[in-house]
C-alpha cells in the first residue's frame, strides 16, 4: 500500500529522523536548540516531546563537544545524528571530525566504526548575516574517510537521512537550508517506496544541447535554467550529484558522451573544489566526447560577501544560460 | 533566598560537604539565584532604585556625582530606543535580521563607560551600548544588520574591534591583544592599557572560552573577561551548560571572579573599573559575570514562546536597568520631569536619524564583493572580478532581466 505526502524537504528531513528513531533505539538527535525550539529551522521539531531527553539532546553549545562526543557515543553502539546549527559554525568542529570521526575506522582497522550523521544546514539566499550562507561541502569531501551527500528535494530528504543514520560510515549530511520550508520544491514523498541507493547521481531532466551538473540548491538553478533553455530551443539535461564523496561521475560522463558539452554548477567558490574535481575527472575520462571545455558556474573566490550582494554572488539562471551560450559558442 | 541556592563546597568543607552532591533543582537555584543585594551578587541600586553601600566598590563610581548619573541614565534611553527603533526596522524589511539588546543596557553601559580611550573591546555581536559608549555610530552597526558590510567602524580609531558571530572566536583574540600591550609593557600603573571582552553564557561551554582563560592566565594577560548571563542561549537556558555559576570557574583558572548585578548600571561600571584597575595593575586577568536578562527575543528570527515563561519575563521586568536609575532620580531630586522629558526628546530624535540612515543607506556595487580579499590582490581574483564585471555590463542596455 503506498502512502503518498507532499512533502517539502524540512518536513521530509523530520519525519525521516521520526521513522529512524523509531525503528532504532540507539539512534540519538544532538545539537544546539534541537529540543524545545526543534532546532532553529524547526527540522527535529516535535521529537524530543515523543522521544524524550536522552534521545534528543540540547546539548551544550560547542561544536567540537557535540562531534567529539558522538564519537564517544558511536564507540558505545549509539548512532548519533549531530545537527550543526548553520554551516559556518562546524569548524570549531572541524578537528574532531577530520582527526577522529574520518580517521578512526582505518586506524583501527576497522574495529571502531563511526556510523555518525551530521546534518548541516548550507548554501546562500536567505539574506543573512555573516557566517550564514557558506558552501563549505568541498573542504569535507577532501577528507578520505567522510562520505558526503546533498540533498535537493524531499524525496532524497526523507529517505536519505534515514539511509545515512543506517549506513555504518560517517556521513556529513549537507541540506539546501534556502529550499526547506520553500512550497515550490514540495513533492510527493512514498514512504513505503524502496528507495534509490543513498550513493548514486541521477539524471533529473534529459536533454541533448549541454549536460548541466549540479546538487543540493543548485539542482533547482540547474531546472530552471533548462525550462528557460527550452524556450530558447536548447535542450538542457539536469544531472542531481546527490553523493559529493564518493562522486558518482557514471551518469555524468554517460551524458557528456551524449551531449558533448559539460557545466558543473555550484554555490561553492570554484578553486580546488568539488567543481574541479568533476571537471578532472570528465576530461580523463571523455576528452574524445567533448566539444568544448568543461565551463564551472560557481560562487567566486572571495568570501562569502555581505548579503545585499549575494544575488551577484550566487549562481542564477542568467550565469547559468550565459555559460551554456559560451560552450556552444566553441 | 541567597541561602536556600548551592554554592560550591570549599576544599577545607572536609570529605562530608565535599560529598554532598546538589540536586539538580539546587543547581539550578544556584545559577538563576540573583539574591538581591546578597553576598554573590553586587549591587548598588536595588531594583526600586535604593542605593545600598559597597565598602569595596563605592569607591569606584565616587566621581558619579547627580549629573554624571543622569548621563548613564541618557546613555541607556537612547541605546535603548535605538534598539526598540533597529528592531521595528527589521519587522518592517528594513533590515535582514536584528539582534535586540533589550535588558542588558546597564550591563553594557556600565562597563563600557568603565573603560579609557587607550583600552580595547572586543565584542561579540550583541554589544550596540558598548559600541555606543566608544564612539561608534550606530549608523554603522546598522550596515551589518541590513547586510550591506560585515563591520564598518574603524576599530582602532575607537578601541572596538568588529562584531564575531562564531560564538567564542574573540575571546582568544582578545587574549591575544592583551598579551600583546603586556608585551609592549603597556601595563604596571594608573596608565596602562587593558582589555576587555563580551561573551554570553553560552558561549563559555566554547573551547575557544576555555583556552582564552588559560592562554590569558598564564601570560598575566590584562583582560577582563566580561560575561553577559543573559540566562538563554537561544532556547538553552544556563543549566544547560553549567552546574556552577559562571563567575566561579574562574578560580579554576587561578583568576578572580565575580558576579555583578548586570541590570545595575553602577555597579557595572563600579566593577568594571576595578577589574579594569587590576589588569592595569597587571594582576589580571578578571571574570565578570554580569548577571542579566534578554527581555526580547535572541534575534528578530527566534520564537521565545516556544520555551520560556511569561513568569520569568515578568518578574525580570520588576528588574528593569532604567527604570531604577529613574526611580533613584526622581526621588533622590537629582533630575526633574523636565530631564526626563528630554531625554525622552533625545531618543526620538536619534531613533529617527537612525531610521532615515537605514531607509536611504547605499547598495553596494557589485565589485565590493571582490575588494580586499587579500591585501595584495591575486591575478585569479583579478580575472574572476574582470570577467564578472564585463558579463554584468553586457546586460546593460539589454533591458529587464
Ligand atoms: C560556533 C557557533 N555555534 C552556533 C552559533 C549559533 N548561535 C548564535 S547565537 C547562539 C546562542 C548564544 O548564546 P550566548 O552565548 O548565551 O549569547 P547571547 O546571544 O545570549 O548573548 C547560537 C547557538 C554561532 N553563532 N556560533
Amino acid at each position: 500500500m503506498t502512502d503518498l505526502q507532499k512533502l517539502t524537504i524540512g518536513k521530509a528531513l523530520n519525519l525521516g529522523l521520526r521513522r529512524a528513531m523509531e525503528e532504532d533505539p540507539k539512534v540519538l538527535i544532538m545539537g544546539e536548540d534541537v529540543g524545545k525550539l526543534g532546532g532553529v529551522f524547526r527540522i527535529t521539531d516535535g521529537l524530543q516531546k515523543d522521544f524524550g531527553e536522552q534521545r534528543v539532546l540540547d546539548t551544550p553549545l560547542a561544536e567540537s563537544g557535540i562531534i567529539g562526543t558522538a564519537v564517544g557515543l558511536a564507540v558505545r553502539g549509539f548512532r548519533p545524528v549531530c545537527e550543526i546549527q548553520f554551516e559556518g559554525f562546524i569548524f570549531p568542529g572541524f578537528d574532531q571530525i577530520s582527526s577522529q570521526v574520518a580517521k578512526l575506522h582505518y586506524r583501527t582497522q576497522g574495529k571502531i566504526k563511526m556510523p555518525i550523521v551530521i546534518r548541516v544546514p548550507f548554501g546562500g539566499g536567505i539574506g543573512a548575516v555573516e557566517h550564514h550562507s557558506e558552501s563549505p561541502e568541498s573542504l569535507f569531501a577532501h577528507i578520505p574517510g567522510l562520505k558526503v551527500v546533498s540533498v535537493s528535494n524531499a524525496v532524497d530528504a526523507y529517505w536519505g537521512i534515514q539511509q545515512a543514520i543506517k549506513s555504518d560510515d560517517p556521513i556529513l549530511f549537507f541540506e539546501p537550508k534556502k529550499l526547506y520550508h520553500s512550497g515550490a520544491m514540495k513533492s510527493e514523498v512514498d514512504t513505503e517506496a524502496t528507495p534509490d541507493e543513498l550513493f548514486k547521481s541521477r539524471v533529473v531532466r534529459e536533454g541533448t544541447t549541454a549536460t548541466v551538473v549540479a546538487y543540493g540548491p543548485s539542482v533547482k538553478v540547474a531546472l530552471d535554467a533548462a525550462a528557460a533553455a527550452e524556450d530558447e530551443g536548447k535542450s538542457l539535461e539536469v544531472i542531481d550529484l546527490r553523493t559529493l564523496s564518493p562522486l558518482d561521475l557514471e551518469p555524468v560522463f554517460e551524458s557528456v558522451r551524449k551531449t558533448g558539452r559539460l557545466i558543473a554548477l555550484s554555490e561553492a567558490p570554484s578553486e580546488s573544489s568539488l567543481t574541479s574535481e568533476i571537471a578532472a575527472r570528465v576530461q580523463q575520462e571523455c576528452f574524445y566526447s567533448l566539444e568544448a571545455p568543461v565551463l564551472r558556474v560557481t560562487g567566486f573566490d572571495t568570501p562569502y560577501p555581505p548579503a545585499k550582494l549575494e544575488e551577484h554572488y550566487l549562481p542564477d539562471l542568467d550565469r547559468v544560460l550565459h555559460t551554456v551560450d559560451r560552450s556552444l559558442a566553441w | 533566598m541567597p541561602s536556600e541556592h548551592w554554592t560550591h563546597p570549599e576544599p577545607g568543607d572536609g570529605p562530608a560537604a565535599v560529598a554532598a552532591q546538589p540536586s539538580p533543582e539546587q543547581v539550578i537555584a544556584g545559577l538563576r539565584a540573583t539574591s538581591e543585594g546578597g553576598a554573590e551578587l553586587t549591587q548598588l541600586l536595588t531594583p526600586e532604585g535604593e542605593r545600598v553601600a559597597s565598602p569595596q566598590f563605592d569607591r569606584y563610581v565616587d566621581d558619579i556625582d547627580a549629573e554624571a548619573l543622569k548621563g548613564l541614565y541618557r546613555d541607556m534611553v537612547l541605546v535603548r530606543r535605538a534598539d526598540r527603533e533597529a528592531n521595528a526596522m527589521q519587522r518592517q524589511g528594513q533590515l535582514g535580521i536584528w539582534v535586540p539588546l533589550l535588558g542588558q543596557e546597564a550591563a553594557q553601559i556600565g562597563s563600557g563607560r568603565a573603560l579609557r580611550k587607550g583600552d580595547m573591546a572586543f565584542p561579540s555581536y550583541r554589544e550596540h551600548g558598548v559600541a555606543y559608549t566608544r564612539g561608534v555610530d550606530l549608523k554603522e552597526v546598522l550596515g551589518i544588520f541590513r547586510c550591506t558590510d560585515h563591520s564598518g567602524w574603524d576599530y582602532k580609531a575607537h578601541g572596538f574591534h568588529p562584531y564575531t558571530i562564531v560564538i567564542g572566536n574573540q575571546v582568544l583574540n582578545a587574549a591575544g591583544y592583551a598579551m600583546g600591550q603586556k608585551f609592549e609593557g603597556k601595563v604596571g600603573d594608573d596608565d596602562s592599557e587593558a582589555t576587555i571582552c563580551y561573551f554570553g553564557d553560552g558561549a563559555t561551554s566554547q573551547g575557544d572560552v576555555h583556552e582564552g582563560f588559560v592562554w590569558a592566565a598564564v601570560y598575566d594577560a590584562p583582560l577582563v573577561f566580561f560575561c553577559q548571563n543573559n540566562q538563554w542561549a537561544i532556547s538553552e537556558p544556563t543549566e544547560r551548560q553549567s552546574r556552577l555559576p559562571l563567575y566561579q570557574r574562574a578560580r579554576g583558572y587561578g583568576f578572580p571572579g565575580i558576579r555583578v548585578d548586570g541590570n545595575d548600571v553602577l555597579a557595572c561600571l563600579a566593577v568594571s573599573r576595578w577589574a579594569l584597575e587590576e589588569c592595569r595593575h597587571g594582576n589580571g586577568p578578571v571574570l565578570i559575570e554580569a548577571f542579566t536578562y534578554r527581555m526580547d527575543a535572541h534575534t528578530t528570527t527566534d520564537d521565545p514562546t516556544r520555551y520560556r515563561l511569561s513568569d520569568e519575563l515578568e518578574e525580570w521586568k520588576l528588574k528593569d536597568p532604567i527604570e531604577r536609575v529613574r526611580a533613584y532620580l526622581a526621588r533622590g531630586g537629582g533630575a526633574d520631569q523636565a530631564f526626563f522629558d528630554q531625554v525622552q526628546a533625545d531618543s526620538d530624535a536619534f531613533a529617527a536619524e537612525l531610521r532615515d540612515y537605514c531607509f536611504n543607506m547605499p547598495e553596494p556595487p557589485p565589485d565590493r564583493i571582490f575588494s580586499n580579499v587579500y591585501a595584495e590582490s591575486t591575478p585569479l581574483l583579478d580575472a574572476q572580478r574582470e570577467e564578472f564585471l564585463s558579463y554584468l555590463d553586457g546586460f546593460v542596455g539589454a533591458g529587464e532581466h
